[in-house]
């Protein structure tokens, strides 16, 4: 696996990309999601906001990098927050 | 509808799709000396010298057969997993099928450019580079989506009451599933054979990235003959021909079903 | 009768997802870890985090190519599918021989092989030996696209509408076909003009096929690489360079690994966000999935 060039905080995104399916799944067997209607355009299951939620964070994070040279970790901030927000609300 | 005429606008579209194809065979229907020396619009010397040096050149006859090579490899590959992920697409409901069906799409969408870099270290890193398997797998990544896409289409359209009416019969599900009701959706997998072998033919990008001596497809050889030796350009017209050649007798094998295959909008 | 709930039914599409997350989800991730480091050799690489990304963002090369890649994907959008539409109404009308024959010709420059589809273009567009290319010479008009931008974009584009309205039109035909003869006949009784006739009926039972072809359109000329690639090679200077050509040449030219990586990552979002858009419009519009 050498030529994967594996790094800490790499493996930790993927890891918690992996825990976060992983979740969803667990939930979905315990309480099996139903279609609602939130903020957004179209009706969502809970699948389909934590999906919205993800790329959402990676389009902040690259508007973010464009734009401005700031630290990255407030857009981090903002998309956790964005996230959360898709997730309860959408 | 009562029958009309066809629009003429439509004959000069038939026009433009024909004119390069004339100009391709024309060209390889003549001596190079005689393609730069004068234009011609019908071939003054017409000779069949281009197409003996394809088949008699060990560098132009074995890059169709590596190319077939892969392209056959895929097809067997594609076929067999896709095969029964459409059945289960088609007849159950099941946690996440949603999501993984758009998974599988995205990854027809995706532009090949983006996997080259990982490719070419993963196939280097198994040992598999430069062979007709190292291409054939790489494909896998838009052929197999293509498939269960394509299949799961065709597989929707067999009413389901027809497996419940299988099983109350009594029948073994393996004896169902491969002597009834791969039967019913033969013209699917014509199409998906079809498809899958087209895209996979017709792919260049990966195909030169993951391959250098052994294994060189004849889509590199013949963007190699433009770059590097001079150029022939009546050999590689030839060489045009004949690459077209196979689709062509595919499409005529599948004619009656591309129609459906296109009606089902699943290319 | 309904798709029956049984979660057994993973046992049947694993296969799929080992091989594709073999061809996808291993390189994926790899891609992603290339990105983020300056990797010299194996054993030597240096974690450097977003940078790579904040250089592709402000690289003005990768601007112009996305620029251009957009312009051509706009431009191969509103001339195949109108084209493709037409060339369908105008065949559905006539089921005779004609018509079934023409359907071959059409699907005859989707089974070209890509980088033939090039070659094809190259030898029939040049001004000195191909038929296109010395008829517009001969009509005095300055054209060469090997070094005329203009010559290579107008090119490039009749090369495409070649390759690919046949798609929009078969798929479109396939779409019309379906249409019950009673529709037009009620059209016509309320005197509906071909305009109207084609606006209310035709174009309602079109928008399936229709966004599935704008949607693969929209996705393969986003992806263009082979075409331009033998024709133009990115030429005249830069000026037929879209994403894949510069991407290609970064990651197998130059073999930047990291930046390549980088370009690599936001491409993909990029093709994701479209493809997302997309199906979630199309399922709407549906069923269930």
């Amino acid at each position: 696996m050498g030529w994967m060039a594996w790094t800490g905080p790499t493996a930790a995104f993927f890891a918690a990309i992996a825990v976060g399916l992983a979740i969803m799944t667990a939930s979905e067997l315990r309480w099996p999601t139903t279609v609602r209607k939130g903020f957004l355009p179209i009706p969502t299951t809970r699948g389909d906001r934590f999906f919205v939620a993800l790329l959402t964070s990676a389009w902040v994070h690259i508007g973010w990098l464009a734009a401005t040279e700031a630290p990255v970790i407030i857009a981090s901030g903002l998309s956790i927050l964005l996230g959360v927000l898709i997730l309860l609300k959408a | 509808m009562a029958e009309k005429r066809v629009h003429w606008s439509v004959y000069a579209f038939g026009v433009y799709l024909l004119l390069p194809l004339y100009w391709l065979v024309n060209m390889s229907l003549q001596r190079n000396q005689d393609i730069v020396g004068e234009f011609a619009i019908v071939p003054r010397n017409p000779t069949l010298t281009n197409y003996a040096e394809i088949f008699t050149n060990p560098v132009w006859y074995e890059a169709f057969g590596n190319s077939l090579a892969y392209v056959s490899i895929n097809t067997l590959v594609s076929l067999t997993v896709a095969i029964p992920a459409a059945y289960a697409f088609s007849r159950y409901r099941f946690l996440g099928d949603r999501q993984l069906f758009f998974w599988l799409l995205t990854n027809r969408m995706a532009p090949p450019a983006v996997f080259l870099l990982p490719f070419f270290q993963l196939y280097s890193a198994v040992g598999l580079f430069d062979t007709p398997f190292a291409v054939a797998f790489a494909h896998c990544l838009f052929t197999v989506p293509l498939s269960v896409w394509i299949l799961e289409g065709f597989m929707s359209s067999v009413p389901r009451e027809i497996d419940e009416m299988a099983r109350l019969d009594g029948h073994a599900f393996g004896y169902f599933f491969f002597r009834l009701f791969l039967p019913l959706i033969k013209s699917g997998l014509g199409v998906t054979v079809f498809f899958c072998f087209m895209f996979s033919w017709v792919e260049l990008l990966i195909a030169r990235t993951l391959t250098a001596s052994e294994a060189k497809p004849i889509a590199v050889v013949m963007t190699r003959t433009v770059s590097a030796s001079g150029l022939d350009w009546g050999v590689l017209a030839a060489a045009g021909v004949l690459t077209i050649v196979p689709g062509i007798a595919v499409v005529w094998f599948v004619r009656r079903h591309l129609a459906r295959g296109f009606a089902l909008g699943r290319v | 009768m309904q798709r029956r709930a049984d979660n057994r039914a993973w046992f049947a599409v694993a296969p799929v997802v080992v091989v594709v997350a073999f061809t996808a989800i291993v390189p994926l991730m790899t891609v992603v870890n290339y990105s983020v480091q300056d990797i010299f050799d194996v054993d030597t690489r240096l974690f450097i985090g977003f940078d790579f990304y904040r250089e592709t963002l402000r690289d003005p090369r990768f601007a112009q190519a996305l620029l251009r890649q957009l312009a051509f994907s706009a431009l191969v959008l509103a001339i195949e599918i109108p084209l493709g539409i037409w060339i369908a109404r105008a065949l559905v009308r006539n089921q005779g021989k004609s018509a079934t024959g023409f359907l071959i010709l059409l699907s005859v420059p989707l089974l070209v092989p890509w980088n033939v589809v090039g070659t094809i273009w190259q030898i029939y567009a040049r001004p000195d030996i191909g038929l296109l290319g010395a008829a517009v010479t001969a009509l005095g008009i300055p054209y060469n696209y090997a070094s005329n931008v203009l010559s290579a974009w107008v090119t490039l584009l009749a090369m495409d509408v070649w390759h690919w309205t046949s798609l929009v039109a078969l798929l479109s035909f396939a779409g019309l076909s379906a249409i019950s003869p009673a529709y037009y006949q009620a059209a016509t009784l309320d005197g509906a003009n071909a305009w109207q006739t084609f606006r209310h009926v035709e174009l309602p039972h079109l928008k399936a096929v229709l966004t599935i072809a704008v949607l693969l359109r929209l996705m393969d000329s986003l992806m263009i690489y082979t075409e331009p690639f033998v024709l133009t090679g990115g030429g005249p200077g830069n000026s037929t360079t879209f994403l894949s050509q510069y991407l290609t040449t970064m990651a197998v030219g130059q073999f930047d690994l990291g930046p390549a990586a980088a370009f690599s990552v936001l491409y993909f979002l990029m093709i994701l966000l479209l493809c997302w858009l997309f199906y979630t419009s199309v399922m709407r519009g549906g069923d269930d999935g």
